[in-house]
């Protein structure tokens, strides 16, 4: 038996390429999007495991450092590095901000997250892909490849300028922002430190405070101005643990003793998935329904239209003697066919439009085989009108008035 | 009634009749029909607009359900006040062919398809489908056509390919519906020429509805339908 419905996409080639192709485009889209939550969890993923540590040790009662602020003062590490089963232990800052390369247009500005770390600690990038690591204490930067800067590039950050020594890569923040590693100190000046007209501000408040500027007490008000414009806060420790210990019990070690929350990798990624990125999930789990229901439509009606411009052939099909499942058959087909076409422009689109996203977009082939299956299976579940239609036509409308 | 048609039956109605609606509504657009067509005969069915010669041609097609009376093909009883067979659909496939007043040829398949379709949902294999497909588009001189789409076909053509279409499963009976309606005098006489050697040549009962006045004297006999009634008369027979 020949094969009606291939018969009639190849006689019609053109309409159902394009057709084809439309639909295609919406399926990319829908691909991309489930390649867009993917990327948000594989970021995720990628900033706990590049981190170096075990643990993550922040402001009691917080989410902190990628969830929520957190503040930690920064001899908190030796502490920590006390505690049995600690390996190593370090500060880090975390800052959500926009730079820009030196003397260039606000309009050049990236946005990134600025991280203070301690060369050689948990929290340096854990491999580079051109220059060398920071080795000066301070106004080096390395930077993940997304920001646009390269080895040499002079960026500007608050009042300084830092000179790129090193790119990384896939080092972004649970927000897909990529990173900026700068020293420590650096980072909590960064973050902390205050405008020169706000430090004035502040020193004038001090001196006129009688409790603070005490005649009787001479160096006082030197040392209470001096400590305000230092900062000793961190966002988080980070901490790495040594070999036979186990990290939940190290860190509600240090939940007990020390006063801190501190969390597991599992923790933390539980943090950032099931919390940080839930409401993202969700609206792109919403926008794949919304767009499986249209691609469902467009389906429907594509075959539907296609299937009432010929209803005279399929009424003389049937009073010729050809069997419903024949004619239900080659509609399906057709369906189908649309589908498998929709599904290769699809792919191919999704693949060649993923890196010019500004997000990282994973296209897991999984998920391509779970939309290969939704997409015939929407495609089959369109045809059923049109099939309705085809075999409600009345072989009798082929003869006579 | 013409006694050799008894002896060799292709098609025979007795009382056939068919009403449309219930009650005040109901219009009888059939009663009481006899008709009878042997093998290899060609008859022509003729009448107004209204006089129930579709709704004959339905019945005789199995597409619709007569109200009461009885019909054979060959020797087998199909009808009789309700079908007696009830895959409606094999029967006509098997059964009768049809050739309508458009072509309606299925534009996606090229001409050896469009004829070899009908033996193929039978179950024959696809190259003895077309190769009995090619034979008959020899037999109606569109073999040069084989492989062409019906819309690059003329009219005429498209007509002799769809007399292939409704000989393929070697019907007994075949049903047409104003063959000859979208073509000029001498096309029309050529489809006439065809379907008689056809019929000949085949053995095949061929109904002949039609309005067409230059082919009724190729007719041996002609039923004429009038309120659903109708009267056999002796054609010319003259040959097309």
């Amino acid at each position: 038996m020949i094969s009606l419905a291939g018969r009639d996409i190849l006689h019609s080639w053109p309409k159902f390429v394009l057709t084809g192709m439309g639909l295609g485009l919406l399926i990319g889209v829908t691909l991309s999007m489930a390649g867009i939550y993917r990327g948000m969890v594989d970021d995720a993923q990628a900033l706990l495991a590049n981190s170096g540590a075990d643990l993550w040790v922040v402001q009691k009662n917080t989410l902190g450092p990628y969830a929520e602020s957190s503040s930690l003062r920064d001899d908190v590490y030796r502490d920590i590095l006390g505690l049995p089963g600690v390996r190593r232990a370090a500060n880090v800052t975390y800052l959500t901000m926009q730079v820009s390369k030196s003397g260039s247009e606000s309009s050049d500005e990236v946005r990134v997250m600025v991280v203070g770390f301690e060369p050689g600690q948990p929290g340096e990038p854990p491999y580079l892909v051109a220059g060398r690591h920071i080795m000066r204490s301070h106004y080096e930067a390395v930077v993940d490849i997304k920001t646009g800067f390269v080895v040499g590039d002079r960026i500007r950050i608050r009042r300084h300028d830092y000179t790129v020594v090193g790119e990384t890569r896939r080092m972004v923040s649970s927000g897909g922002d990529p990173m900026i590693y700068i020293p420590l100190k650096d980072g909590q000046e960064t973050q902390f430190l205050k405008d020169n007209d706000a430090i004035r501000n502040e020193r004038t408040r001090t001196a006129a405070n009688p409790t603070l500027n005490r005649p009787g007490a001479p160096g006082l008000l030197e040392a209470i101005q001096s400590s305000q414009t230092i900062s000793h806060n961190v966002n988080s420790v980070l901490v790495s643990v040594a070999e036979g210990h186990s990290a939940t019990e190290v860190a509600r070690n240090i939940e007990r003793w020390k006063h801190l929350q501190a969390y597991t990798q599992a923790e933390m990624s539980e943090i950032l998935i099931a919390k940080l990125i839930t409401n993202s999930a969700r609206q792109i789990g919403l926008f794949l329904v919304i767009l499986s229901i249209v691609s469902a439509a467009i389906v429907a009606f594509i075959i539907y239209t296609m299937t009432i411009s010929k209803i005279r052939e399929i009424a003389v099909l049937k009073l010729i003697g050809t069997r419903d499942r024949t004619i239900a058959g080659m509609i399906l087909q057709q369906a189908l066919g649309l589908g498998v076409i929709g599904f290769m422009v699809g792919k191919t689109v999704a693949s060649v439009w993923a890196p010019i996203f500004p997000k990282y977009v994973l296209l897991e082939p999984g998920d391509a085989m779970r939309g290969f299956v939704l997409v015939m299976l929407i495609c089959s579940i369109a045809s059923v009108l049109a099939i309705r239609i085809a075999l409600k036509a009345d072989p009798a409308a082929a003869i006579g008035g | 009634m013409n006694t050799s048609a008894h002896k060799a039956l292709g098609i025979r109605i007795e009382g056939l009749r068919k009403r449309y609606g219930e009650g005040d509504t109901a219009v009888e657009a059939l009663r009481d029909v006899n008709m009878i067509v042997a093998p290899g005969e060609v008859v022509g069915l003729i009448g107004p607009s209204g006089s129930g010669k579709s709704t004959l041609l339905k019945c005789l097609g199995a597409v619709i359900e007569p109200t009461a009376g009885r019909m054979w093909l060959g020797n087998q009883l199909l009808y009789d006040n309700g079908w007696l067979n009830r895959d409606l659909r094999a029967l006509r496939r098997d059964n009768i062919g049809f050739v309508f007043q458009a072509p309606y040829l299925i534009p996606f398949l090229d001409v050896t398809d469009n004829v070899a379709l009908l033996p193929m949902l039978a179950g024959v294999a696809n190259e003895k489908a077309r190769s009995r497909a090619l034979e008959l588009l020899t037999d109606l001189d569109v073999q040069h056509r084989a492989k062409a789409l019906p819309s690059s076909l003329s009219g005429g053509e498209q007509q002799r390919v769809s007399i292939a279409r409704a000989l393929a499963n070697q019907p007994p009976v075949i049903l047409a519906d104003e063959p000859t309606a979208p073509l000029d005098s001498e096309r029309a006489l050529g489809v006439m020429r065809i379907l008689n050697r056809m019929a000949e040549q085949h053995k095949t009962a061929i109904i002949v509805v039609t309005h067409d006045e230059k082919i009724l004297p190729t007719f041996k006999r002609i039923y004429h339908i009038r309120d659903g009634q109708t009267y056999e008369e002796a054609g010319e027979g003259r040959e097309p």
